[in-house]
């Protein structure tokens, strides 16, 4: 067991998604590879929380688990009180781009999860979404005419459109230039903000998760446990230059054990 | 050292002319040379093939040809399709039946010709399953692989979304493995051309391919030969060129890489 | 369970078996052999000798007509591909032969060198010719730009640019490329056999229907064919596995 740093106000609100001492082991060819051990965790409805860790430390595993995609070796993990059992549209994994579906329009593909929906309906909230993450005008057009950072939006707009309770990213913008990056962690705010899903955000980037989330996890790497959760009180918009923001950061940095001088 | 300089535009034009003249003149002087008079000129093969147009038999050959392959490789498509996707996406059924294709693989649908013959008689019949068997197993392999190389993102994807398995198949696998299945398809055509004209050089009486063969026996002909031949080339082509124009078809143009 | 889940291939083709078997009995004019039959064929051909000599006969024509096929085909593909010009060139020539069924070239091995081996060889040649061009091609001019900059970066002259960057970065297309045109001349090998020539296995599939109905010695022939050609594809593969060409191949 693991010692948290859990905040109040956290606790106070409802608690969304519950990780109970969940521990997974992938066994290969007779050998047994542990990835992470005894994650315990409680995530609050509406709340932005970020898995940060080094490649190889689990926390994708750990994602996937969340999501449903993957059992766990042990433990189990609730959400809403019930027991995951497998995916759901309640709960969206948003992959990078090359989730997209190369064979159907902006259009198509946000639309994608809306077959159960009257077709005026679903017009409705296409273009809602299409509006909410920026691609007005794209409507019609193919990804492969659409730059990475368009395609990350298509790909959370096709995600938001089903109106889910939770979204777990998973490295969303680690294919785009960090320009893009910028922007979009800002877009994303921006949807968390008008929306407030549950989001929990994969990342190894030590500033996206500081600038993003309320919590950040801080996992170790093999096997992966959860090393600290540092608790992020600055309200949006966050200065990144504020002598607070810069505190927290190091503070993660030093957990970490990196030196924040090159 | 290798010219790495952008060909221009009428360049395109002007070297495949070039060679192609060049081969002509080759071919007419090769001909003059030998002093053969069997083996025709080019400017006989044109005449050659003036008298096929003006011969309404020709086009009742082509036509004929056309058919057989229409149906042949139809109906190789319509069983190939659900079967090869099946196999690809149930893969303990692949397994199973995998040895079976392999050896029934490498074995020439003319080598069947016998056994179509005794089945359907000379004829039509004969020619369509014969073409059936050389278009089936390349159909069926391309679905099998289109189907396996769907990246696993767009599966977990489609179950995220809560799509059921046929669901699942007919939304998110068939779209994903539709350029390689169109791929399979363009060869398998190709390969139907290629068997269409064999079997009417042994198991039927009609067909652009028992117009070489019947204008090398009733007579030596070996100009209308030469234009039969010829003609099976560019219909054969025409095929191919009209399967490519399906692949730009902007809901599977991703699929394909850029062709210069 | 891993034996059980290895035997289901074998199931299922005994299943085949089976299946045939009852149909060929159920035959009015009992033409057709079951697979009892085939195999009473082919130990037939083995005491009679010809089962040998047949297969020899084939592999012989195809080694040849494939061989002398690469020979050619290779370094003039590697060539047309390597010069865009070339490839314009004789694009439209290349593009109206390949669609010609090798044995519609029959009437002209015929006349130029008349009915035998010869001119099986040459139809093999032709069916082998034009995929192996169009292999070569197509793999000269997939040799990613990136690494003709390097060897020209590290002044490389052209003929170890050929040897050093060129022929490693062809080799595993090439191979693949041998392996299915392989199966292509195996297939014509058959075809030709059974119009230009005296032997072979194609020819026992002609002969045997012609000189008596011994459908049970077609079948034979059918089957034999089958294999060899798979023996002939796995040969292949195990070249693609060699180790020195691993590296072109992606993991399956």
């Amino acid at each position: 067991m693991v010692l948290v740093k859990e905040s109040v106000a956290a606790r106070a609100l409802k608690t969304k998604l519950s990780v109970e001492n969940v521990s997974m082991t992938f066994r290969r060819d007779g050998k047994s590879m542990p990835v992470f051990e005894n994650i315990n965790l409680e995530v609050a409805d509406g709340e932005f929380v970020c898995l940060l860790g080094p490649s190889g430390c689990g926390k994708t595993t750990l994602l996937n688990v969340m999501a449903g995609f993957l059992s766990p070796t042990s433990g189990s993990i609730q959400v809403d009180g019930e027991v995951v059992s497998g995916p759901d549209p309640r709960r969206i994994y948003v992959f990078q781009e090359r989730g997209v579906f190369p064979w159907l329009t902006v259009e198509g593909n946000i639309g994608f999860g809306l077959f159960k929906l009257p077709p005026t309906e679903r017009e409705m909230r296409i273009a809602h979404y299409v509006r909410m993450v920026g691609l007005q005008g794209f409507e019609k057009v193919y990804p492969q005419e659409l730059s990475g950072g368009m395609k990350q939006r298509v790909e959370v707009a096709r995600a938001l459109a089903v109106n889910p309770d939770m979204l777990f990213l998973d490295e969303p913008f680690g294919a785009l230039d960090s320009i893009t990056r910028l922007v979009m962690r800002g877009e994303l705010l921006r949807i968390w903000e008008a929306e407030r899903k549950t989001i929990i955000f994969v990342t190894h980037d030590i500033d996206e998760a500081v600038q993003l989330a309320d919590r950040v996890v801080v996992m170790s790497a093999r096997p992966g446990t959860i090393q600290q959760i540092v608790n992020i009180d600055i309200p949006h918009p966050r200065d990144i230059s504020s002598a607070h923001y810069l505190e927290l950061r190091d503070g993660i940095f030093q957990q970490i054990g990196l030196a924040h001088k090159i | 050292m290798i010219t790495r300089a952008q060909p221009r535009k009428w360049e395109r034009i002007y070297w495949p002319l070039l060679a192609s003249g060049l081969l002509l003149v080759l071919w007419h002087y090769f001909v003059i040379w030998t002093t053969t008079r069997i083996f025709p000129s080019p400017l006989e093969v044109e005449k050659g093939i003036g008298e096929l147009l003006r011969h309404h038999v020709l086009w009742g050959d082509i036509a004929d040809s056309l058919r057989r392959v229409a149906v042949g490789f139809g109906i190789a498509a319509l069983l190939g399709i659900p079967v090869g996707l099946a196999l690809g996406w149930f893969s303990a059924a692949n397994h199973v039946v995998n040895p079976v294709m392999q050896i029934l693989r490498p074995i020439s649908p003319i080598a069947w010709i016998p056994i179509a013959i005794i089945l359907f008689g000379v004829g039509d019949g004969a020619a369509v399953f014969l073409i059936f068997l050389g278009a089936f197993f390349p159909i069926v392999v391309a679905c099998i692989n289109g189907v396996s190389n769907v990246p696993p993102v767009f599966r977990r994807s489609g179950r995220n979304f809560g799509l059921t398995a046929p669901q699942l198949l007919a939304r998110v696998i068939f779209p994903a493995a539709l350029p390689q299945i169109l791929i399979g398809l363009r060869i398998a055509l190709g390969i139907a051309w290629l068997v269409v004209v064999a079997a009417e050089m042994i198991a039927v009486d009609s067909g652009l391919g028992y117009l070489v063969i019947d204008s090398r026996n009733s007579g030596k002909r070996y100009d209308l030969v030469i234009a039969a031949i010829l003609l099976i080339g560019v219909i054969g082509l025409i095929l191919d060129l009209g399967f490519r124009c399906m692949e730009r078809i902007r809901s599977v143009r991703w699929g394909f890489r850029n062709e210069s | 369970m891993n034996l059980r889940v290895r035997l289901r291939p074998l199931l299922f083709i005994a299943v085949l078996l089976v299946i045939w078997e009852i149909a060929a009995r159920r035959q009015s004019a009992h033409l057709l052999p079951g697979p009892w039959g085939v195999v009473g064929g082919i130990a037939d051909l083995v005491r009679h000798g010809l089962l040998l000599k047949y297969v020899v006969a084939s592999l012989f024509r195809v080694t040849w007509g494939f061989l002398l096929a690469a020979v050619l085909a290779i370094p003039l593909g590697l060539t047309i591909g390597w010069y865009r010009r070339a490839e314009m060139a004789f694009n439209p020539i290349i593009q109206i032969l390949r669609p010609i069924s090798p044995l519609a070239w029959i009437p002209i091995a015929i006349l130029w060198f008349g009915v035998g081996d010869l001119s099986a060889v040459f139809l093999i040649f032709i069916g082998s010719f034009f995929p192996l061009l169009l292999t070569a091609i197509n793999a000269a001019e997939s040799v990613p730009a990136v690494y003709v900059n390097a060897g020209r970066n590290f002044g490389l002259s052209p003929g170890r640019l050929v040897y050093q960057i060129l022929y490693p970065a062809v080799i595993p297309q090439l191979i693949v490329g041998l392996r299915i045109t392989l199966g292509v001349a195996w297939l014509v090998v058959v075809a030709a056999e059974m119009i230009a020539v005296n032997s072979g296995l194609g020819f026992l599939i002609v002969d045997a229907r012609n000189a008596g109905n011994r459908y049970d010695l077609v079948v034979a022939g059918m089957v034999i064919i089958g294999v060899i050609g798979l023996l002939l594809d796995i040969g292949m593969r195990s070249l693609e596995r060699a180790k020195s060409f691993r590296w072109g191949y992606s993991e399956d």
